[in-house]
């Protein structure tokens, strides 16, 4: 049980980031000079400091809410070592029952964006910079969004987080012992909503991009 | 008034013992009548298989009257069957129809290892309880009522989670295999009432190690075990749980 209270604080804050990391990254429709301010601005607070603090913070709430997700799963297939000739799902839903996967799949998604925009390690976007001297974060992601390949993958990985985020983002207030019968209507609402409101934020950045809305 | 007779083709989990594999059976039975409850069908069928020389199919059943917890059977893919709110016991035929199939399997959970055919062993609840379903009250005259107020809607809330007859069907749905339905019942039902209040931070963090070590998956908040609960307890005694386990494990520094 402590285990699937470490995955819902973790998941809070994973869930918060994701909010942050949207919003944020709306901002290559307002252009260039926002974009890259906002880049700089996160890169330079608290003299570099807080990013690296942030991006700790993540990690270790990545590895937890992985680490206890791992714990959750096996315990659970253990429970049951014979299956059912004939089991019918009466209550529960796709996405409840598809959360390790659709979590792996976003976990191997990360690291690939990681890989594609932070890490870059082929140097793809070194070399981009904008006329203040500053990382032309705008040029690169709508560098990237010009590639229909990318922009699949991205589109994939945001239904897979939206689908993980409908069930996890109702689910944590039961864990966490804040769901009742006087608020279950609307908790059970915040997931899906939660998740509305990600994958059509976070679909709009490389699908506007692609569509030309950003240059 | 004279009743229609179903013949029904009957899919069963047969297992001779613990450590046989098992495998499906599948019986074709004639003369169901649609006021037979379920487990009056099983006694009909196992009549006539005792009569052609052959081994009666063994399930649990005690009360019949849906208040034991002891019948046990998986129909058609759900707990106690398609009924909401119905002990396999108070399941009546009139649910069925001639021509049916029906299959029957025990609980699954490693929890809960087969006896033999339909029977499972639910100890692992027995010992859940034991570690600390209780109240450490001295026995003797009993103290009068109005000595220990407990508010209406508390009184009324531990009822509702008292109702639950542990039988099992919320492990047996849970897609997890977790017993967190009925342990949160016990649970929850003595934490509403002052004479739990003692032992509250104890009873919760032991009855959890217990379940644990018992085997059990963990919750991830599917809801079937509420759905299919023949005594219908909310998934609110869950969230009390996890609300009681928390701060019990915050603050007893255990």
């Amino acid at each position: 049980m402590a285990a699937k209270a470490t995955m819902a604080v973790t998941g809070i804050v994973l869930l918060s980031f994701v909010l942050g990391h949207m919003a944020g990254n709306l901002q290559v429709f307002l252009g260039p000079e926002a974009m890259n301010s906002y880049a700089e601005f996160l890169h330079d607070f608290g003299h570099g400091l807080a990013l690296w603090v942030v991006r700790a913070v993540l990690l270790a709430c990545l590895v937890l809410h992985v680490a206890s997700a791992a714990y959750v799963v096996r315990v659970s297939k253990a429970a049951r070592p014979v299956g059912y000739v004939m089991k019918k799902d009466v209550a529960t839903d796709f996405a409840a029952r598809t959360m390790w996967m659709t979590g792996l799949i976003v976990l191997a998604f990360l690291v690939y964006h990681l890989l594609h925009f932070t890490i870059d390690p082929l140097g793809a976007y070194h070399d981009f910079v904008d006329a203040e001297g500053r990382h032309d974060v705008h040029r690169m992601v709508v560098t990237a969004f010009q590639s229909l390949p990318t922009v699949a993958v991205y589109v994939v990985a945001q239904v897979l987080l939206a689908i993980h985020i409908s069930h996890g983002g109702s689910s944590l207030f039961q864990t966490l012992g804040w769901r009742s019968p006087r608020n279950a209507k609307w908790v059970d609402r915040i997931g899906p909503t939660l998740a509305a409101v990600i994958l059509v934020g976070n679909l709009f950045i490389p699908l506007g991009v692609f569509a030309g809305l950003a240059s | 008034m004279e009743q229609k007779s179903m013949r029904l083709t009957l899919r069963v989990w047969r297992q001779d013992g613990p450590n046989d594999a098992g495998h499906v059976e599948t019986l074709q039975v004639d003369g169901i009548l649609e006021d037979m409850s379920f487990l009056e069908m099983l006694d009909k069928v196992n009549q006539d298989l005792i009569r052609a020389g052959k081994e009666p199919i063994a399930f649990d059943h005690d009360c019949r009257e849906g208040i034991c917890g002891t019948c046990s059977l998986m129909i058609d893919g759900v707990a106690h069957g398609p009924m909401k709110g119905t002990t396999a016991c108070q399941l009546h035929m009139r649910h069925f129809r001639d021509g049916d199939t029906i299959t029957i399997e025990p609980w699954r959970s490693g929890a809960f290892p087969v006896v033999k055919d339909l029977v499972v062993d639910r100890s692992a609840f027995d010992r859940i309880l034991q570690a600390g379903g209780y109240v450490s009250v001295n026995t003797g005259a009993a103290p009068d009522a109005h000595t220990l107020p407990v508010p209406k809607p508390d009184a009324d809330a531990a009822f509702d989670a008292a109702a639950c007859i542990g039988c099992g069907a919320c492990v047996a749905s849970c897609p997890n295999g977790s017993a967190m339905l009925f342990v949160a019942a016990k649970v929850s039902h003595l934490a509403r009432l002052p004479q739990g209040q003692p032992e509250r931070r104890k009873r919760v963090l032991d009855m959890v190690a217990q379940m644990d070590a018992e085997g059990f998956g963990a919750c991830s908040n599917h809801y079937e075990c509420e759905a299919v609960c023949p005594k219908e307890i909310s998934a609110r005694v869950i969230a009390e749980m996890n609300r009681d386990y928390l701060e019990s494990r915050l603050c007893s520094g255990s």
